[in-house]
Order: structure tokens, then sequence, then C-alpha cells
């Protein structure tokens, strides 16, 4: 399982109730169902790996994760999780206000635009930065915005959601990584927090 | 349900079987929900596999619009082809008999095996025919619940159905909640759209408009064939998808080189459907056809549970649910699929729910895929397993 996984299924109690948008093939909900006892359900818009993860056992609803959100009641889950995928939301405010309607919290993670390698690379080279964590070029990229941890951080206080956790990782093997407390907008390759009201 | 069945692509037979008829209600009847009593009622079915000491292991499998108890193996050596869901029930295949004790029953107002306008009144060398009374969806499960107790089932580990037998999985998971742990709903809806009902009108007037239909009293007489074999022509059609009718067969002629000018069947498309009606009107009853499509055109669980609202009817179901849909189903499209997913959701049930693209039409549950075999296998062993 990836790194940043791993830290957001530290995050996850025993026995919660989790909807994990976008959860691929479902690696981060079996975790937390078979180990943790959690009570999940993931929401994915690739038929492929819908079938994967309905093939693990796990309840996976094939569609899109803004849409599909809308469905669940207020307050149906514990947490909310958005994994590597807030890149490519139109409506990130939007998304997240949904997020915590329908989870007491959310959990975010996303690749740190600003770490010190792609300022170089931008720097240095004169272009659009491409590395492990963010491996696109500018013409074929799913992401449609980059974020900072301090982007990020400055649109959690203007839009009022309250960072409850939050985790600054440099992983630069996908399974392996540790935190950083020591510049992390610099040095972070993923920031992971923890979003409540 | 199609004609067309291809050769398995995975697992083995469950060889010979054999249908059997359980008979209930001598004692009291059985009351239907349009208010008429029935009695003695007869239910055709199959079973494959064992059911376990703690019987925690049946499945119940629920056949489409014409189909029959015979979901899988051969009634005789002879036979050209398995029953009607073989490519997916029999041993180490999705839904496994050397696990499961699978069940499937013929539905009440059909015409192979269980009662229905087709059977002999009771007491009487008649035939039913327009005296039969008219039946539901929910009486076809409450005739079902009846077999899978009297097979000795308390609580069904899954049920599993597409299209008509999709809508007995949602009324059994709403009607006996308690019963049903998973519920495995393919190619399916809620309730019928007006083309839905618009199709099933169509095909229902070619019965009637059939001379020989004499008001449904035709047993002993000239059967209704024409009529039968045109309203099955419409139903085939809707089964299909344009892409699927164009790989098929396209413009091509039939055994001509050019066209005749006259009324005969000069496409292939034609005389397919030519041979899909007429092939229909030796293994089915023009009655019964009646009353299965006004079946399922009644059938509405949003009315019939939730007061109108789908969502309230969900409030009662207790089920894990895997939902199902195909991208090229015309007849049930997806979007009535997510209905249902929304309505789950909303209800928070444990519901998945796929659109698996294919380009074959409403019939592609019946067909050979490796997507919807591993779905199938895979949700019934999480429910086994009591994950999820």
């Amino acid at each position: 399982m990836r790194f940043d996984l791993k830290v957001i299924a530290s995050w996850v109690e025993e026995g919660a109730r989790v909807l994990d948008l976008g959860c691929g093939t479902g690696s981060l909900l079996e975790h937390l169902v078979k180990d943790k006892g959690v009570r999940g359900t993931g929401i994915e818009h690739d038929e492929e790996k819908v079938g994967k993860g309905i093939g693990r056992g796990l309840a996976v609803v094939h569609g899109d994760l803004v849409e599909e959100i809308g469905d669940y009641p207020d307050g149906q889950f514990d947490y909310v999780i958005l994994s590597q995928t807030l890149m490519q939301v139109a409506d990130p405010a939007g998304l997240i206000r949904r997020m915590l309607r329908v989870g007491r919290r959310g959990i975010v993670s996303f690749p740190n635009f600003a770490r010190l390698g792609n300022r170089m690379h931008l720097l240095m080279r004169g272009r659009a930065p491409v590395s492990r964590n963010l491996p696109y070029e500018w013409y074929d990229t799913p992401n449609i915005r980059v974020i900072t941890l301090a982007d990020f951080r400055r649109f959690c206080r203007v839009q009022g959601f309250a960072i409850q956790r939050e985790e600054a990782v440099i992983s630069l093997d996908p399974a392996e990584g540790r935190t950083v407390r020591f510049w992390p907008n610099l040095r972070a390759t993923h920031g992971i927090y923890m979003l409540g009201d | 349900m199609s004609e067309y069945t291809e050769a398995d692509s995975w697992g083995g037979s469950v060889g010979r079987v054999e249908t059997r008829f359980y008979t209930f209600g001598e004692a009291e009847p059985f009351w239907l929900e349009c208010g008429r009593e029935l009695s003695p009622v007869t239910v055709a079915y199959e079973t494959y596999g064992e059911l376990s000491p703690a019987g925690d292991n049946a499945v119940l499998l629920c056949h489409a619009l014409t189909g029959d108890a015979h979901a899988a193996g051969y009634h005789h050596e002879t036979d050209a082809k398995p029953g009607w869901w073989d490519i997916y029930v029999g041993p180490g295949k999705p839904v496994d008999t050397d696990r499961y004790f699978v069940i499937c029953s013929n539905v009440l107002g059909g015409c192979m095996g269980s009662t229905g306008p087709a059977s002999q009144k009771p007491g009487s060398d008649e035939f039913w025919g327009l005296d039969f009374p008219v039946v539901t969806i929910g009486d076809q499960v409450r005739a079902q619940k009846r077999l899978v107790e009297h097979l000795g089932v308390e609580r069904l580990l899954a049920v599993v159905g597409g299209s008509v037998g999709g809508m007995q999985v949602l009324e059994l998971s709403l009607r006996y909640p308690e019963m049903v742990r998973g519920a495995c709903c393919l190619a399916t809806t809620a309730e019928h759209s007006a083309l839905a009902i618009a199709f099933n009108e169509t095909a229902r007037q070619a019965i009637l408009a059939d001379p020989n239909w004499n008001g449904g009293d035709y047993h002993g007489g000239p059967m209704p064939d024409f009529g039968l074999a045109v309203a099955r022509m419409i139903g085939h059609i809707t089964y299909l998808s344009d892409e699927a009718m164009r790989r098929k067969f396209g413009r091509r002629l039939q055994d001509r080189c050019a066209p005749s000018y006259n009324l005969e069947a000069d496409f292939q498309v034609e005389s397919y459907l030519r041979y899909q009606g007429r092939k229909f009107t030796a293994r089915f009853d023009a009655n019964s056809f009646l009353y299965l499509t006004k079946a399922a055109d009644y059938f509405s669980i949003s009315q019939a549970w939730g007061n109108g609202s789908l969502v309230a009817a969900f409030e009662r179901a207790m089920a894990r649910f895997l939902v199902v849909s195909f991208t090229s189903d015309w007849l049930y499209p997806t979007a009535q699929s997510r209905d249902l997913v929304k309505a789950m959701k909303k209800n928070g049930l444990e519901v998945s729910f796929m659109e698996i693209a294919a380009d074959c039409g409403h019939d592609a549950f019946l067909l050979p895929n490796h997507r919807l075999a591993h779905l199938i296998a895979s949700f019934l062993e999480s429910t086994k397993e009591g994950r999820g």
C-alpha cells in the first residue's frame, strides 16, 4: 500500500464508517475493512478498478465522485477520504463541504507542488516539473491544478475548514516514507490533512 | 430472455437435472394481490448443489420474463442446450454449485410447470385461460418464499436475477428483508418506464389481434402462434442493441443477391426475427405472455413499499446489494439502476454498483462476461463471509 495511504489508515479507528472517494482498486478500503473492522464504501469512476474493488468483496459504486457523494445522508460516515484526487476536482471547496456533510471528518492528501525538487526543476530547467509524484507532462495530466502545503492551509483558513490533524511526509518510493516536521512546504512530497467543521 | 446461449468458458456442468414440483395451498387458499384466491398452487423448480448443515448457503435464482426453472445442466442426454444460465451456474462457476445450494423456480403465472393460465383449472379438464387471476411480481415472490421454506431454507445467502428476475430480487429484499442477506440485481429496474410498457402493450396487442387467440380460449383449437411470434419479435428487438444488430446483421440479405420486391424476408434481420418468433411459439403460451408482461408493467417498488418514494421503499431493506447495468441496455438503461443505487445509498445500505461496458444490449447478463462472472462470484463469497 502507498505510504500516504498507510498514514491515512493509521488515523482511522477500529470499526469506523468510511467513504473512500476515488478508491481505485480498493487497497486502502480492503486494509481498513479486514484489519480494522471498518464499514467501508468506495466510489470509483474507472470500470476496471471498480471491478477489482468489488472483486475484493468491497462495496464500491461506479460513478463520478462529485455526483455520487451527494446521495448519502448527513453524517453517514465517520471519515470521508480523498487521497491524491483533489488536484483533479473542479470545485475543491464544494467537494470538501460535501465531504464534511456526509462525514464527521474529511481526510485529504495531495502531492506538494512546492517541494524543493519541483522548485529546482522549474528554476534550473525552466520547464513544468515532472517527478515521481507528479509524473505527468503538462499536456497529458489529469490534474487541473497544483497544490502546495502552504496554499492548502490558507485555503482551509479562508473556507473555514478546521485542520484537526496534519502530516507532511517525504515518500519517494510509493510504499516507503517518513514524516517531515522541519520546513515541510519545501521538503515534503505529500501533505495529508484531517479536516472537520 | 434471449434464445441464444454460447458455450461456457469456465467451470463444469451440473450434469443431468430434473424439474420437480411443489404444490401448496390445498388446505388454505393462496390469496393474490388482485383480491382473488388460487388453490392449489404448483411451483416448478430445480435445485443444484447441497444445502449446508447450517442452512447458510442457499442462493435463489430468479429467471427473466419467459425463462423457466431450468437454469443449469441438461434434462436429457440429447438436449441441444443446457439451462438458461448454465454459463454462470455449476461447479467452479460464479454461482458455484460445489459451495452453494442453488434454487430456481418457474414463476407463478408462467407456463413452464408452475400454475398459470395454461394450467388446468382444479377439478376440471378446462384450461384457465383468461379466467386465471392476474398475478403480480409480489404474488410470484410469495410463492417462491413458500417453495424456499419447503426446501428447509430459512434465510437465503443471496437472491440473484436479471431483468424481470431482478424485479423479483428487489421485491424479495423488500417484502422479506430478514430473509435475504445478499441481493444481486442485474440489468433491471425499480419500475417499467413508459417505453417498456409501450413495448409490452404492443406485444400484447399482437396476440390479442390474432384471430386464433379467440378471447384467450384457444386450447384444443388452432393456437395464436402468429400473434405470439410477433410479440416475441417485438420483445426480442428490445433485448438487443443497435450496435449488436448492426454487427450481427447489418443490411445483409438472406439467401439472395438482390431484393425480392415483395414482402418476403429479404434482410437477415427479418429472417432472424421470424425464426425467433416461430421458435418461441413452440415453447410458450400466449396467455401466459399476456399475464407475465402485465405483472412486469404493474411492478413498482416505490408504489408498493414507499408510498411513491423509492427512497422510502428501501427503508425496510436489510440486504447488501450488488446492482449491475450494461451500457447498451436501452430497455432498462443505467439511469434506472442508478436510481436504485441512489435510494439504497440514501438509506445507508451497503451497495455496490457497476455499469459494464457491453455492446449486446439488455441480454448482456445472459452472455459470457468475465467481469460479470467475477462480480457475482465475489459478491456471493463476501456475503457468505459476512464481509463488507
